[in-house]
């Protein structure tokens, strides 16, 4: 469903994204690690769209349309979500609020009609009970004060509401405890279908115990230098990253 | 004590999405003209003008005399300049002070009114007759000059409650008019006012009997129509002990290339354990995007709490006019007394606003509450000027105030101008101000959503001034959030 083709991406004339390769198919799950400013983030935002960067080489196709070409909220329609690593507040709207103008603009997106006032509320607490998710930070203002653990959960519970073809986690497992790690992996678990594929960025193996991963792929200084099975995991849990540094600048001196 | 501070955003340069340009520009949806026939007095205001004025309605001597009076005091004073606005200077000479449509007003029967004003009605969204069937809002509207029709007058009558244009009431309950006429906000209190004084012409009236509980919204609608006219409307609104009111005023004006001037007087009284809750949505033409034309809306609204126990809510979204010098006022005379000022004011392209309030605490234990939501984008200035003050012997007087200012763009201001002067150390006051910007952080996590653009504006603008438009009646909330978003097309970017 996903194929990103030799991806390069700027910031302020600095190349973050330096040739990216991958595909993913429906029902996979791909993890994503590697150490702190590797570009991980950027790829994220580079596929939803984010207007900062600059796409300088390579190409992404959707489901067989070209990502790039098209405005953040139309991918949002096309299916695309992203749980952001650092979810932004908005005084004075409600959670609920927001969570509905989202389901309802996907929806006019994909030609339905709108979800009613019942309908809405009854998606919400299929949701709602699929991820354990509390009443009361569903009326608070979006984000607006939720510790980091709540935005993630919030942000997974968004998921849920929009059932995206291609989720992509960016770090939603930094900020939970232990027994909400298992809740939000578990939910992921349970919206999983052939259908859909999710790619989980993450720091820590932990996570992966829960979302078990098809592909893991380590990325370095912007390019996926990298890709196993769920083993590579262990391995960079166990050694750090200083084996796949050494790796690579061996290579580069060759 | 007395504190002036100036809170100045420093200009921090947000860069939206490119794609944010593309939005489409809004227009002001309430342009259109009626071609109604109008009997007018010629341009320019001397004695002769308001002799014409008084001899149309019919108005009793006393009443020419107060005008007359009004217009002497008038032309001994000066236009205020301390606004944060900037204006060629007005030619009064060059308006019309008197527009009438030309037609038989019936005021019972609807089915009298010319079909083009109607249609205009239509056009507002306030068909009466929808509004009579539907809603239950009694509506009293003045077009330019004149009030064209009141609902629900006799349902209202059936409780003592009197609900009329104030042209009606001074000829049928002249005692109460003039008890309470000049009584909050003196002839001479402004430029301004004694202006109006001079040469109002409609307005309306409401009269809340003793311990009756308003059963319906009351509402007004303005509508500046014919060219070249300034609309000088005046209201009194009297609550007599343990009466309860709620009223709203609309206002809409055609596109005219010219800047039209509104000057209008608002009075409340609430006599003991009295609550009047005022809410405006005004939506005068603000002028074009490049700043031509427009109404410039200098008005000077007050309310007495006179009674113990009293209360007067002032709400108002302000999304119109090129000009608006307006600061909605609450004397605390009675003891236990509460004023309230909820305010948006957005502004836009070229768009000036000098707005805020007055509580002014005199009884003991008054509370008042401020909250003031201003909005700015384009090149427009949004300002904020609020005055709080404890007299001698009002006793815990209490006042709180929440200013906040949001941002679009790097071109407009926000300014704030609170003064506090307290002579009762027992009082406790509190201010606090924001400024904040839409974040392009925010934006892209609507985006994101599925939400575009104009839309996720929207949202944040509403989430941000969600506070005041609680305050709003249900009736009137949906349009005042839609009224938002209109404003602010083609803002961001
Ligand atoms: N506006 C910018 N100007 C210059 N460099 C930037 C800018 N934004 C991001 N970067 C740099 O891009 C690099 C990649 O950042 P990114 O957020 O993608 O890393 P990451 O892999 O997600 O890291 P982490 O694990 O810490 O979340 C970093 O070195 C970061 O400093
Ligand atoms: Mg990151």
């Amino acid at each position: 469903m996903l194929s990103i083709q030799n991806l390069h991406a700027n910031i302020d004339g600095k190349e973050i994204l330096r040739g990216i390769n991958l595909d993913v198919k429906p029902g996979e799950i791909h993890a994503i690690m590697g150490p702190n400013g590797a570009g991980k983030s950027t790829l994220a935002s580079v596929l939803a769209g984010r207007a900062d960067y600059e796409v300088t080489e390579g190409s992404v196709t959707f489901w067989g349309k070209d990502l790039l070409a098209l405005a953040p909220e139309e991918r949002a329609g096309e299916g695309l979500f992203l749980s952001f690593q650092y979810p932004v507040e908005i005084p004075g709207l409600s959670t609920t609020n927001f969570i509905k103008s989202a389901v309802n603009e996907v929806r006019k997106y994909r030609g339905q009609d709108a979800l009613d006032a019942v309908s809405f509320l009854k998606l919400m607490k299929e949701k709602m009970a699929l991820m354990n998710m509390d009443q009361v930070l569903l009326s608070r203002s979006l984000n607006e004060g939720f510790s980091g653990g709540e935005k993630k959960r919030n942000e997974i519970f968004q998921m849920a509401m929009l059932e995206p073809k291609l989720a992509i986690l960016d770090e939603t497992d930094s900020g939970l405890d232990i027994d909400a790690i298992r809740i939000v992996a578990n939910g992921v678990n349970k919206l999983r279908n052939s259908e859909n594929a999710v790619l989980a960025i993450t720091h820590y193996q932990r996570l992966l115990d829960y979302i078990v991963p098809d592909f893991v792929h380590v990325l370095y200084q912007g390019r996926i230098v990298k890709s196993g099975t769920k083993e590579l995991a262990y391995e960079l849990e166990e050694k750090g990253y200083d084996f796949i540094k050494n790796e690579i600048n061996i290579e580069e001196q060759v | 004590m007395k504190t002036e501070l100036e809170i100045n955003p420093t200009n921090t340069q947000i860069e939206l999405d490119p794609s944010l340009e593309e939005v489409v520009s809004g227009e002001y949806k309430y342009g259109f003209t009626t071609n109604i026939e109008a009997d007018e007095a010629p341009k320019g205001l001397n004695e002769n003008i308001i002799r014409f004025i008084s001899a149309k309605k019919n108005e009793p001597e006393w009443m020419l005399e107060w005008r007359l009076k009004a217009y002497q005091q008038w032309l001994k004073m000066k236009e205020p300049n301390w606004g944060n606005l900037q204006y060629p200077p007005i030619d009064f000479q060059d308006i019309i002070y008197y527009s009438a449509p030309k037609q038989k007003i019936t005021i019972d029967s609807l089915d009298d009114i010319d079909p083009e004003l109607k249609r205009t009605f239509d056009k507002l969204g306030i068909s009466l007759d929808e509004q009579k069937r539907l809603s239950g809002v009694a509506v009293d509207a003045v077009i330019d000059s004149v009030s064209i029709a009141t609902t629900f007058k006799k349902e209202l009558a059936e409780q003592g409650i009197i609900f009329c244009s104030i042209s009606e009431a001074i000829q049928e309950h002249p005692e109460l008019v003039r008890q309470y006429l000049s009584s909050v906000v003196p002839v001479t209190d402004n430029y301004f006012t004694a202006l109006n004084s001079a040469v109002f012409t409609d307005g309306s009236f409401c009269y809340i009997p003793k311990g009756v509980r308003c059963p319906m919204e009351l509402s007004t609608y303005f509508r500046i129509n014919a060219e070249n006219t300034g609309q000088f409307e005046r209201t009194l609104i009297v609550a007599e002990a343990g009466s309860y009111v709620s009223y709203l005023e609309g206002c809409t004006a055609p596109i005219r290339d010219e800047n039209q001037l509104h000057a209008a007087v608002v009075e409340i009284v609430a006599l003991d354990d009295a609550e009047v809750k005022y809410s405006t949505v005004q939506n005068w033409y603000p002028g074009d995007k490049d700043g031509k034309g427009g109404i410039y809306n200098f008005v000077t609204k007050r309310g007495i709490c006179k009674g113990n126990n009293s209360k007067i809510s002032w709400t108002q979204v302000e999304t119109g006019s090129a000009i608006t010098w307006k600061y909605p006022s609450v004397i605390l005379k009675g003891d236990n007394s509460v004023g309230e000022f909820y305010s948006v004011a957005v502004t836009n392209n070229y768009q000036q606003a000098d707005t805020g309030t007055k509580m002014m605490h005199i009884g003991k234990n008054t509370k008042s509450r401020i909250v003031s939501k201003g909005i700015s984008a384009g090149f427009s200035q949004n300002s904020y000027r609020g005055l709080v003050q404890v007299a001698k012997q009002a006793s815990n007087a209490r006042n709180f105030s929440q200013c906040d200012s949001m941002l679009l763009g790097d071109k407009c201001g926000a300014h704030t101008f609170p003064y506090i002067e307290v002579k009762n150390s027992t009082a406790q006051v509190e201010h606090e101000a924001t400024t904040s910007k839409i974040g392009e952080d925010q934006l892209f996590y609507c985006n994101q959503r599925g939400i575009d653009t104009e839309t996720a504006v929207a949202l944040i603008i509403n989430g941000f001034a969600k506070e005041v438009m609680n305050q709003l009646p249900m009736e009137f909330a949906v349009e005042a959030q839609k009224l938002l978003a209109i404003s602010l097309e083609g803002s961001v970017g």
